[in-house]
This record gives structure tokens, sequence and C-alpha cells, in this order.
């Protein structure tokens, strides 16, 4: 047996036994508890819109009713139980519970990688990797797909079938005797119908790569986003990010309260024109068609002090991101899972 | 073998280690003591507090949830304070999302502040969230021209233009200020190039964002961005501001972002201490050789 798999099993069962002790100590282990709820509609007439409209009725009125379950605090289940013992309007939920102690496990498994790669840390990134393409796929078809280019040509079908709450125009594409173009609303509508026929045909052709022939079809599109996005994001940089940078620098340095005394004056413009030498040597430094001697080359060595010193406030910055994320999985284990803080009072 | 020599090749586990141990150890002794440090409140930071005491009660503000669970230990503490600074001012308060789990993020953070601390604020008329919309910087661009086609209906389905909370607006420039909490694309950064800079000082912003892309932003500062809560520093300071504002004892769900600073503070130390120690270790060896 190699020294690292003896290491796995000592900690394995060390872990276990931790986890079995504190189970039979205090108030024991993670556990999630919900209290049910009832709704019970029935209609109530119908909106200026023709949409009916429901309000809350007894039980034994009503035309649609269903069970609600929501997540409350030990706290209350204890609170609840001591009130009326055996009651069950708060219980244990074991779906919630299950999912709590896989959330722990997972966790475990992902840090576990910090001591080696293992079986499980390939099991729990793989679950993530295939959770997160799927639900990405989803968010898209059914945010961006069904909504935007379905919802947009076949406003009728979609509201019908799919999503009652999509907001449906007066004109239908499908039947010219509904077009009015005396109508304000009409051409609009009609731009952005047309502007999405155009996009589903353009997202046909991005789908023609995956054909044996015709590949080259892809090609139009693409170029499209392309451009159009350089196009876009070239106007915001130079207005957002060139213009007004330059204009903030500028003024950084120009003393704005009058009357001020020479040591206010002093510790007002000193952060701007520390901005300004900052600006200036950090170019100097990039600047490349010029050798970097004489005062253009103390300005760039200035220059690298600047950058060095914004990498190592940005990498401050990503320190205290990581170790808040830590931070936030440590509170987890130690509240949620294994109930051995409880920092929000949840069950004390 | 020197303790020079086991230093080198000390394996990197027993850092993982004590950076477990330094991180947890101030968790488990502020969770069972309920102790905080003291917050020191930086520029920027009083800055955001001042932006949102500026909007006259009964104002509207727009509150973008940008961010999804992989960042929300940082961010959802913010994302509270933010909400509740606004609920206390008797702002009303316009939710939206542009990242998908955002919706989410944004309906808890309503339970939790406004459902919990203010039940007298009415949905869709002191607070409403318009959920998600895909469209990314698109969208954006389309809210400053017909904010009501970016959201033509409301998380619960409703037509945002029987919204009383609505009436009125037409582009997102009718909000007097935007609130973005954000965790990367889009978010913040895109919020002020496609946004903020072409209102021409109409819309006034401020920021919440992660540690890891608060130096992006930190050169809109303060002409293009009214405020920023820089990562979970930020987040404790705006909290320690609010709850002196509001007075009193505070739940502790509202003392999240100050209690989170222990492990933040010992966390840094270890890190400065392996710094400093690596760079011993590097100019001894250097001048080891150089002899």
């Amino acid at each position: 047996m190699t020294r690292q798999r003896m290491t796995w099993i000592v900690l394995t069962v060390v872990f276990v036994g931790l986890l079995v002790a504190r189970g039979f100590v205090g108030q024991g282990l993670g556990r999630v508890y919900v209290e049910r709820g009832e709704v019970s509609l029935a209609k109530d007439g119908r909106s200026d819109q023709g949409e009916p409209v429901w309000r809350t009725v007894p039980r034994d009125q009503a035309e649609h009713a269903w069970i609600t379950w929501s997540r409350v605090t030990p706290k209350a289940f204890a609170e609840a139980q001591a009130k009326e013992p055996g009651q069950d309007r708060v219980v244990l939920s074991w779906p919630r519970t299950v999912g709590l102690w896989l959330a722990a496990l997972l966790t475990l498994a992902i840090f576990s990688f910090l001591y080696a790669d293992n079986p499980a840390y390939k099991l729990s990134e793989s679950i993530f990797v295939g959770v997160s393409a799927a639900y990405w796929m989803v968010v898209g078809f059914w945010e961006t797909l069904v909504p935007k280019l379905f919802g947009a040509i076949l406003p009728g079908t979609v509201k019908a079938m799919v999503q009652p709450s999509l907001k449906v125009p007066a004109f239908s594409p499908w039947a010219p005797g509904t077009w009015d173009a005396a109508d304000p609303a009409f051409w609009p509508w009609m731009q952005q119908w047309g502007s999405m026929a155009i996009a589903l045909v353009f997202g046909v052709m991005m789908l023609w790569r995956l054909m044996p022939r015709g590949g080259w079809i892809a090609g139009w599109p693409l170029a499209f986003i392309v451009g159009m996005t350089a196009g876009r994001r070239m106007v915001t940089q130079v207005e957002s990010d060139l213009m007004a940078q330059a204009e903030a620098t500028m003024q950084s340095v120009l003393p704005v309260t009058p009357g001020l005394s020479a040591w206010d004056l002093f510790w007002g413009t000193l952060p701007g024109i520390l901005v300004l030498v900052g600006v200036v040597c950090c170019l100097c430094y990039f600047l490349f068609s010029v050798q970097h001697r004489g005062a253009v080359g103390g300005a760039a060595r200035v220059g690298v002090w600047y950058l060095m010193i914004t990498f190592g406030a940005a990498f401050g910055f990503t320190v205290m991101g990581r170790i808040a994320l830590l931070a936030e999985r440590v509170e987890f284990l130690l509240d949620d899972w294994l109930w051995l803080i409880d920092p929000n009072h949840l069950r004390s | 073998m020197s303790v020079l020599g086991r230093l080198e090749r000390l394996d990197r586990r027993w850092i993982f280690l004590a950076m477990f141990l330094v991180v947890s150890g101030p968790i488990l002794y502020m969770g069972l003591t309920g102790k905080l440090f003291p917050e020191k409140v930086t520029a920027t930071t009083q800055s955001v507090f001042d932006a949102v005491e500026a909007v006259p009660p009964g104002e509207r503000v727009l509150f973008a949830f940008d961010f999804d669970p992989a960042s929300a230990g940082e961010l959802q503490p913010m994302a509270t304070q933010l909400l509740r600074h606004c609920a206390a001012r008797k702002l009303r308060v316009v939710c939206i999302a542009l990242w998908p789990l955002g919706n989410n993020l944004a309906e808890d953070t309503i339970t939790e502040v406004i459902h919990a601390d203010f039940p007298q604020m009415r949905d869709g008329v002191d607070y409403v969230n318009l959920g998600f919309q895909a469209g990314q910087e698109q969208l954006m661009t389309l809210l400053t021209t017909n904010f009501r086609k970016g959201f033509p209906v409301d998380q619960r389905g409703r037509d945002t233009a029987d919204l009383e909370i609505l009436e009125g607006v037409r582009s997102v420039t009718d909000f007097p200020l935007l609130i973005d909490v954000g965790a990367g694309f889009p978010g913040s950064k895109e919020w002020v190039q496609y946004v903020v800079t072409g209102s021409g000082g109409k819309l006034r912003m401020v920021a919440g964002t992660t540690g890891v892309s608060t130096p992006q932003l930190i050169p809109y500062y303060p002409h293009q961005l009214a405020g920023i809560l820089a990562g979970m520093k930020g987040a404790a300071e705006y909290e320690s501001l609010v709850n002196a504002k509001i007075g009193g004892t505070p739940p502790p769900r509202y003392l999240e972002a100050q209690r989170r600073m222990g492990p933040q503070l010992f966390g840094h130390l270890l890190l400065v201490a392996l710094i400093v120690l690596g760079n011993v270790i590097h100019f001894t060896r250097k001048a080891r050789a150089a002899a």
C-alpha cells in the first residue's frame, strides 16, 4: 500500500469517525425543515386585457389549489414541536436535507484536490461541468430562443403553447388581414419582425458548419457578428475609456475649491498629480518607437514602478476575493452542515 | 538538511492546510463569540453611502443583480445592505438581472430584506423585480431608449406598462441612481461604457464588485462611477455604515460581511508572512551563491 493511499484511508476514517461522533452530540448534524402552506384560487372576472383575474378563496371553493413548502429555521421546528408535539405543519424535508449533504460532500470532494488528484474530485468536477453546460443550454433556449426569436416570429403559437406571459402584438405576421399600416405601432413591429426573421436565417446559416458540405455559409453571419461587435465596442471604448478617462485625468490636477490653505491645496492636488505622472510615465514605458534612454528612460522606469504597484494592488484584491469565497464555503460547512456555529441564531 | 533547505522544499500542501486553518479558526471563534472587528470606512465606500443618501425619498432607483451563486459569498452582503439602505430611505426599488441566476438572488434578497423588515412596501408600487432578460450589452443599450421594451413583463408576468412604480419611465436615465452589484460580464464595466458615460451625467451609478474585478473599475471613480464597494472589505464597511444609520442592535444576518473580515485579516497576514519568507529565502540563497 502506498503512503498516499494510507493517508487517504486514515483521513477518511478519522473524518467519518468525527462526523458520526458529532451526530450524537448536541443538536446533531445539518437538517432542513419546511413549513406547509396552501394556496386556493378562484376566478374573479377578467382584466381590461381579457386575462382572468384570480383571488384567494377558502379551499372548498377553489378552482385551483396547491400546497407550498417554504424553508424555515430549525428553531421554528423546535417551537412548533414544543407547542404541539407531533404536528405536521413544520416538518423535516428529506429532499432538501439530502441536497444540503450533497452540497457539503461535493465541496469537500473539490477541496480534496488540494491534497492530490482523486476519483472524488474527478466525479464532482464532471458533475459541475455537466450541470453548468446543461443549465446554460436550457437558459439559452428558454430565455433567448423562445421569447426573443420564436416569440417574435410566431407570437400566437408561443403564447398559447409555452409562454402565457408573452406580450402579443395586435398584428399577426401570418394573417395579412390584421395588418394596419396607419397604426403607429405597425411599422416598428414590422421592422422587429423582419429583423428577427433575418436573425433566424443567420442562425440557420451558422449551423451550416455542421453539414458535410457548404461550411463556408457559416462565415457570413460570423462576419456580420464580428463586424457589428467591433463597431459597437469601438465607439463605446473611445467614448468611455479614452475620452472620458483623458478628461478625468486632466481634471484631477486642478484645485477645485478656491480659498484653500497651502497645506490643504497640497494634499488635495497630490493624488491628481500622482495620477497624471503615472499616466505619462506608463505611456512612456509602452513607447517602443523611441529608445528608453535619458528622460524617456527615466520616465519609463517610473512607469514600471507604477505598473508593479498596480499589479500588487490587483493581486491583493484577488487574494481578498479568493479568501472571501473560501470563508463562505467554510462557514457553510461549519454552520449549515455541521451545526458547530450558529452566527445567525437559527437554532437557538 | 538546514532550515533554509527544508523551507525551500516545503510541500505546498502545508501552505493549503495553514490557509484553511487561519480562515476557519476566526470563523469558528467569531461564530461562537459573536465578536467583530471595527471598520474604518474608505472614501469609495463612503461615496456609495452618500450617493444613496442623496436620492430623495420616494424616488426610484434601478438595482441590477449581475452575479450568481459562485460570487454570492462576496457580493450578497453588499446586495442585502444596498437594498436595506434603499428601503430604509423609502426609495422605490426596481430590480433587474442581466445574469440568469441574478433573478433568483434578487428574489432571495427581496424576501430577506423587504418581506422580513419592510412589510409595508408594496409589490409593484414600492418595489418590483423585473427578472432576467437576455441580451447583455445590447439590452443595456435598448434600456437607454425604451426601458419597457427591454423588460415587457415583470418576474410575475405582469405587464410593465401597468406597474405603478414604472409610471413615466421611458429610459434608464429616468432613474436618478443605478446600483449594480456585478461579478463580471455583463456587469458594472458595461453599464459604465454603454449607459452611464452616454447619459451626459444625468444618471449616477454606484457599483458593488468582487475583489478580482475592482481594479478594472477604479479608474472610473469618481467621474463615471459615483462610488465603489470594493470586495469583502467594501461590503463590511458599507454594512457598518448602514447598521449605524438604522441604529439599534442589528439582526445577526446583517453582520455577515463584518464577520467575514476575521478570516480576511488572518488570511492576509499568512500571505504577507509567506511573501516575506519567500523573499528572505530567495535573497539568502542569492547572497550565499555570491559568497
